[in-house]
C-alpha cells in the first residue's frame, strides 16, 4: 500500500522506456530515410548518377514540365476513377452484408477480406491471365459470339483499372460497411412510412449516414492507387506510367535520385494533404 | 420491416457479382495451373507437370528459403517493437499518445514506392551492401504498425482493473504485466505475428528496391518469371503463395478472434 501514489507514476515511467526500441528502430529505418528523401529532393545530380550536395529548386521546377505533369494527372485522374468505381461496387455490398445476421456478416466480411490479404504480385499477374488478347475474357465473349475480334485489353489504361478497382475494393467495402452496420435502421423505416420514394431515402436519408465510411473508403482507396506501382507495371503498357513508375525508372533506370525524391516527395505531398483534409473533416480514426 | 428486408435482398446480385469479381481471377490462375497445354488459353487435360517443374527448379528453393528466413526474422523483431510500443502507448498523456501513435503508423499511409525508394537511399549511403539483412529491416520496419494496430485494438478492449488488482495484490509491474495482461493479449499477438510473417512474405515492392543479388524472394522470382514471358509454372507457384498466404490469415484471423476466458 505504500507504493499505491508512487506506484502508479513509476508504472507510467516503465510502460513509456517500453516505446523507445519502437521508436529508435522507426527513427532509423523510416523516418531518417524519409529525411534523407527530402534532404536529396533539394540537391543537383551528379555527373555519373550520384548526388551533388548543392541546394537547389531545380529538381521541383523539371516536375513542372508538361511530359511529368501529365503523369501526375493520369495518376490523378487513374485514382479517381478508381476510388469511383469501388464506391459504386462496393456500396450495395456492404449494405447488403450490414444487414446479414451477424454470424453470415463474419462469412461475409472474411470472404472479402481473404483475396485482399493474398499476394498482390500474383492477384495482378491472375488478371493478365484473364485479360490477354488469347486470355479467358476473349475466349469467352467470342465464344459467347459477343464480339467477333478479340478486344485488346491488357496493356491499356482500362487493365490499369480494372486491377486498381480489384486491388483496392476491400478497402472500399470494410469502412463502409462500419457506417451502415451502426446507422439507425429506423430512421430509413420513418422515411419510407412517410412515403418517401426509393431513390429519396438513398440520397437523403442512407447517404448521409453512411457518409463517415464513403469519406474513409474514398481515401482508403485513392491513397494506395495514386502510388501504386505493381498494377501498372505489370497491366499497363508503355505508356501507361503512373507516378509510382515514374519514381522508380528515374532512381534505378536514369538514376536521377534527386530528381526521383522530389517526385515522391511530391507524391507524399499529396498523399498527406489527403489525409490532413479526411482529419480536418472531423474523420475518425482510420485505423 | 418487411419492405426493408426485401428492398435489401434486390442487393443480393450485385453483392454476389462482387464476390465472382473479386474470386474468379483467382480461381483461373489456380485452374490453369493445372493445366496441361503451355499456353493458358484452352484446358487440355489434368496434369501435375508446372508442379513438378517448381519443386524441380533449385533457384526456387532457396528464394523459398530466403522468403521464409526474412519473414520470420522481420516477424520476430516487429513483434516485440510492435506490442512494447503498442504497451508503452497505452500509458502516455493523450496528447502525446495520439502524436506519437499517428507517427508509428504513418508507414501504413506511405505509398510502398516512396518506403522502397527511402530505404535504398539509407542503404547506399550507408554502404551497407543490399542483400538478405537489408529486406528484413525493411520488412521490420514496415511490420512495426501492422502488430501495432492489431495489439492495441486489442489493449483498448482490456479491463484495465485486473492489472489494478494484480498490483493491489502487491505483484511488481512487471509480474502483473507478464501474468495478467501478456496472457490476456496472448492471441492477439499471435494474430499479429501471423500477419506480419504472411505480409513479408507476400511483400514486393519493398524487397524489389531493398534486395541485392543474393536475396531474391519468391515475389522477386514470380515477378522476373512474369517479366520474361507467360507459363504455367507461374500459375503452380502462384497457386502455392494464395494458398499459404490463406492459410497464414486464416490462422490470424481464428486467434484475433478467440475468446479470453479470463
Amino acid at each position: 500500500m505504500t507504493t499505491d501514489s508512487t506506484g502508479s507514476r513509476t508504472n507510467v515511467c516503465h510502460r513509456a522506456w517500453v516505446l523507445v526500441p519502437a521508436l529508435i528502430w522507426m527513427g532509423l529505418f523510416f523516418f531518417l530515410p524519409l529525411l534523407i528523401v527530402l534532404l536529396i529532393s533539394f540537391a543537383s545530380r551528379g555527373t555519373y548518377g550520384g548526388v551533388e550536395w548543392t541546394f537547389t529548386l531545380a529538381n521541383y521546377r523539371d516536375l513542372a514540365d508538361p511530359l511529368y505533369l501529365w503523369i501526375y494527372l493520369r495518376s490523378c485522374a487513374l485514382a479517381l476513377a478508381t476510388t469511383g468505381l469501388c464506391l459504386c461496387l462496393g456500396f450495395p455490398l456492404a449494405y447488403y452484408i450490414a444487414g446479414e445476421p451477424a454470424r453470415r456478416q463474419g462469412i461475409w466480411l472474411m470472404l472479402v477480406l481473404i483475396p485482399f490479404w493474398t499476394n498482390f504480385l500474383v492477384r495482378t499477374y491472375a488478371w493478365m491471365d484473364v485479360l490477354r488478347t488469347d486470355g479467358l475474357l476473349n475466349t469467352v465473349s467470342m465464344g459467347a459470339g459477343l464480339t467477333s475480334d478479340p478486344i485488346e485489353i491488357l496493356y491499356t489504361d482500362a487493365a490499369v483499372l480494372i486491377g486498381l478497382v480489384y486491388g483496392y475494393l476491400p478497402f472500399m467495402v470494410l469502412p463502409l460497411y462500419a457506417a451502415i452496420e451502426r446507422m439507425d435502421r429506423s430512421l430509413i423505416e420513418a422515411a419510407r412510412d412517410l412515403y418517401a420514394p426509393g431513390w429519396a431515402v438513398f440520397v437523403r436519408v442512407i447517404v448521409p449516414l453512411a457518409k463517415p465510411g464513403i469519406v474513409a473508403g474514398c481515401l482508403l482507396v485513392f491513397t494506395p492507387s495514386l502510388g501504386a506501382y505493381i498494377t501498372p507495371d505489370l497491366l499497363g503498357g508503355a505508356r501507361s506510367m503512373m507516378i509510382g513508375n515514374f519514381i522508380q525508372h528515374e532512381y534505378l533506370v536514369v538514376r536521377d535520385w534527386p530528381l526521383g525524391s522530389a517526385a515522391s516527395f511530391v507524391l507524399m505531398a499529396m498523399v498527406s494533404a489527403g489525409v490532413w483534409a479526411y482529419q480536418r473533416a472531423g474523420g475518425e480514426r482510420l485505423l | 420491416m418487411k419492405s426493408l428486408a426485401r428492398h435489401r435482398r434486390g442487393l443480393l446480385p450485385a453483392s454476389l457479382a462482387n464476390l465472382v469479381f473479386l474470386y474468379a481471377p483467382i480461381v483461373v490462375l489456380i485452374v490453369f495451373s493445372f493445366n496441361a497445354a503451355r499456353l493458358p488459353t484452352a484446358w487440355e487435360g489434368f496434369s501435375l507437370q508446372w508442379y513438378v517443374l517448381l519443386v524441380r527448379d533449385h533457384a526456387l528453393a532457396a528464394a523459398l528459403q530466403n522468403s521464409v528466413l526474412i519473414a520470420a526474422v522481420s516477424t520476430v523483431i516487429a513483434t516485440l517493437l510492435g506490442v512494447s510500443a503498442a504497451v508503452g502507448l497505452e500509458r502516455l498523456p493523450w496528447r502525446r499518445r495520439v502524436w506519437l501513435e499517428g507517427a508509428l503508423l504513418l508507414p501504413l499511409v506511405i505509398p510502398e514506392v516512396m518506403m522502397g525508394v527511402a530505404l535504398l537511399l539509407l542503404f547506399v549511403l550507408v554502404k551497407m551492401p543490399l542483400g538478405l539483412l537489408t529486406v528484413t529491416i525493411g520488412h521490420a520496419a514496415f511490420n512495426v504498425p501492422v502488430v501495432l494496430v492489431i495489439v492495441r485494438s486489442r489493449l483498448h478492449k482490456l479491463d484495465p482493473q485486473l492489472e489494478e488488482a494484480a498490483r493491489d495484490l502487491g505483484a511488481t509491474p512487471w509480474r502483473a504485466f507478464r501474468r495478467v495482461t501478456l496472457p490476456l493479449l496472448q492471441p492477439a499477438i499471435v494474430g499479429a505475428a501471423l500477419l506480419a510473417f504472411t505480409v513479408s512474405l507476400d511483400d514486393f515492392v519493398v524487397t524489389f528496391f531493398t534486395a541485392g543479388p543474393g536475396a531474391t524472394t519468391l515475389p522477386l522470382k514470380v515477378y522476373s518469371m512474369i517479366k520474361t514471358g507467360i507459363s504455367p509454372e507461374i500459375n503452380a507457384l502462384s497457386t502455392i503463395l494464395v494458398l499459404a498466404s490463406m492459410g497464414l490469415v486464416g490462422l490470424s484471423l481464428l486467434f484475433q478472434r478467440k475468446r479470453v476466458h479470463a
